[in-house]
């Protein structure tokens, strides 16, 4: 709905939007391509090459296996975005509707909400991910699952929070006064009016959400072999820590970048799609 | 033949009681207003802030706060509002009453083009296409005024002036022309040059239409122009009703001749005080059982502070037949 033109100018003069884009634009990128291509099959294992040091052949050299790490990183980063796009799907899915509703009925509905989020919230979320595991078995999709869970209460506070300050605005009245229904005037007016944060928001999630899987698969509790995921890959390095220390870095330096690109990028759109800046035009 | 339209008055209101849940209990905040009027009439509701002016408006559009407790009785051309369940109400509102607010920088979506906002209730309770709706609103902006109307359609609220946009808002409310029209302080938060442009185009739409209308105001100036009645509201009751040359010519309730008094005058001598009323609207909790003014009052004796004083109808001194009522015993000897 907003002008268009004035968004992309005052985007891109933003620096940390800039640079959190092109680190996450980065980060699918490399996704996409290893559907199609890595540069070596991830499940090839050369024991004879094992431990390289980066050569021509393989740039960031192979792991205890002889895998090439740069095919590792590369795959891995899929996994990463599976869990950071089905995470906050659920929570956005499931929370936002549940925090529209307690704005547009307040009373016992919305303690009802509130509460029930307050109590889904006191658990940590890797607590509540190893409880599930524990329950279900390991597994890439228990793990994504307990993150989604995590979202759900996060996301149903802010948008309650940012809808009440929205209802609390005279053109809510205005559309009642106009004959219009709580649904109908949350959907045109209140969802647009808390867009804006819910997309920042969602930026933060995903970054949470990956390092929370990273966090479950080194402890062997989120993806399994043999897809490669960088958290495991963590793990593996561990126990070379003193042969070959380069392992551990690689894909700490993954995860590192795609959550500091993603919280760049969550704050310069704060800045961008701001209204207070906005309407300054 | 009897036409219902002539025997069935547009709104009839009695008694309407409210009271509103507060940390100490419950609060009366309208404590018995009454008062009929009919279509192409115009009434004026004047009082300082805190006197229930709003919040009878609110009452009559059926938007008050879920847990305020409402008696009485609003009859909309002899339907009865209090009471009414909400799916009903929404198909009232906007359709037979509809509501002007007093903040038009508000009162508008900002992420909304303003024929979109216009739109609402078209497409709400005339089942227009977006079409339909648009070609609908540009004739309402027109009808409003608005220069430049084809234009402004597109326009996002924050490229309007407030004028401009309170010009939107009385489209909006105008859209599916209405029974009702209730504008609540239309005219505050504007300038002073736009204020008489913007109540003059109410008048004016409001007559050719022949809809009634509720204006809300604290501002005695405007009422005289703008209303052929004048209800003076304090302390939640309505304490003077008169048509609007007889409460200008004769005011008889203390409140009223305090407000009169309190007015800033042209061709006062430079360095003249104006007059004040002692003391401030009581807290809703703190509402004494008989006349809320009796604090404030130099007339009052105990009798006024035991029970609610009953209206008296005053012999008109004015030529109208529309009769004049005052609620305080001793509005003779004031």
């Amino acid at each position: 709905m907003r002008n268009n033109h004035t968004f992309w100018r005052r985007a891109l003069r933003h620096p940390s939007l800039v640079a959190g884009g092109a680190m996450v634009l980065l980060m699918v990128l490399c996704a996409v391509l290893s559907l199609f291509w890595s540069p070596y099959p991830v499940g090839d294992i050369d024991i004879p090459n094992k431990l390289a040091s980066p050569s021509a052949a393989h740039w960031l050299g192979t792991d205890s296996l002889g895998r090439d790490i740069g095919s590792l990183l590369l795959v891995g980063s899929q996994n990463s975005l599976l869990v950071g796009f089905i995470a906050v799907g659920i929570g956005l899915g499931v929370g936002v509707p549940l925090g529209l509703l307690a704005s547009a009925r307040r009373g016992w509905v919305e303690e009802l909400i509130m509460r029930a989020s307050d109590f889904t919230f006191a658990f940590p979320a890797l607590l509540s991910a190893i409880m599930l595991t524990a329950i279900y078995g390991p597994g890439l999709v228990v793990s994504i699952v307990a993150i989604g869970i995590f979202n759900i209460p996060v996301f149903a506070r802010i948008s309650r929070g940012a809808a009440n300050a929205v209802w609390a605005r005279d053109f809510t009245a205005a559309a009642r006064a106009a004959g219009k229904g709580p649904l109908a005037i949350t959907l045109a007016h209140v969802l647009p009016n808390i867009a804006s944060v819910l997309i920042v928001q969602a930026t933060i999630q995903f970054a949470i959400a990956i390092l929370a899987e990273a966090a479950l698969s080194y402890l062997g509790l989120g993806t399994q072999p043999p897809q490669p995921s960088w958290g495991r890959m963590l793990n593996e390095a561990q126990s070379q820590m003193f042969q070959a220390p380069m392992l551990a870095v690689y894909p700490g330096a993954a995860i590192a970048l795609a959550v500091l690109g993603l919280n760049l990028l969550g704050d310069g759109l704060r800045d961008v799609l701001d209204p207070r800046l906005a309407r300054q035009r | 033949m009897s036409d219902p339209i002539n025997s069935t008055p547009l709104l009839q209101v009695d008694d309407l009681r409210v009271s509103l849940p507060t940390a100490r209990g419950w609060a009366p905040a309208l404590r018995g207003v009454s008062w009929r009027m009919e279509r192409g009439q115009t009434v004026g509701l004047i009082g300082e802030s805190g006197s229930g002016k709003s919040l009878t408006a609110l009452a009559l559009m059926g938007l008050l706060p879920e847990r305020a407790r409402v008696t009485g009785s609003i009859l909309l051309q002899g339907q009865q509002l209090v009471g009414m369940p909400e799916p009903q109400l929404c198909q009232l509102r906007g359709a037979r009453m509809a509501m002007i607010f007093q903040e038009p920088m508000t009162a508008l979506n900002p992420l909304h083009p303003i024929w979109r906002q216009i739109a609402e209730p078209l497409r709400l309770h005339q089942q227009m296409d977006a079409g339909q709706a648009k070609a609908r609103a540009l004739q309402l902006l027109e009808r409003v005024q608005l220069p430049r109307a084809r234009e402004r359609l597109d326009a996002y609220p924050h490229e309007l002036s407030g004028g401009q946009r309170q010009r939107v808002m009385i489209s909006m409310a105008l859209a599916c022309s209405p029974d009702l029209l209730i504008a609540d302080e239309p005219t505050t938060a504007l300038d002073v040059t736009v204020q008489k442009e913007v109540l003059a185009l109410i008048k004016q739409l409001v007559c050719e239409d022949g809809m009634g209308l509720l204006l809300i105001s604290h501002d005695l100036g405007l009422m005289q122009d703008q209303v052929d009645r004048v209800m003076v509201m304090y302390g939640g009751a309505v304490v003077e009703s008169a048509t609007t040359p007889d409460l200008f010519a004769h005011r008889a309730h203390p409140y009223t001749r305090g407000l009169f008094a309190a007015r800033p005058r042209l061709g006062l001598a430079r360095g003249t005080r104006l007059t004040t009323i002692p003391g401030s609207v009581p807290e809703l909790m703190d509402f004494p059982a008989g006349c809320a003014f009796a604090d404030r009052c130099a007339w009052a004796v105990d009798d006024c502070r035991q029970s609610l004083p009953q209206a008296e109808i005053m012999a008109s001194r004015t030529a109208s037949e529309e009769p004049h009522a005052v609620s305080c015993p001793r509005w003779r000897l004031s």
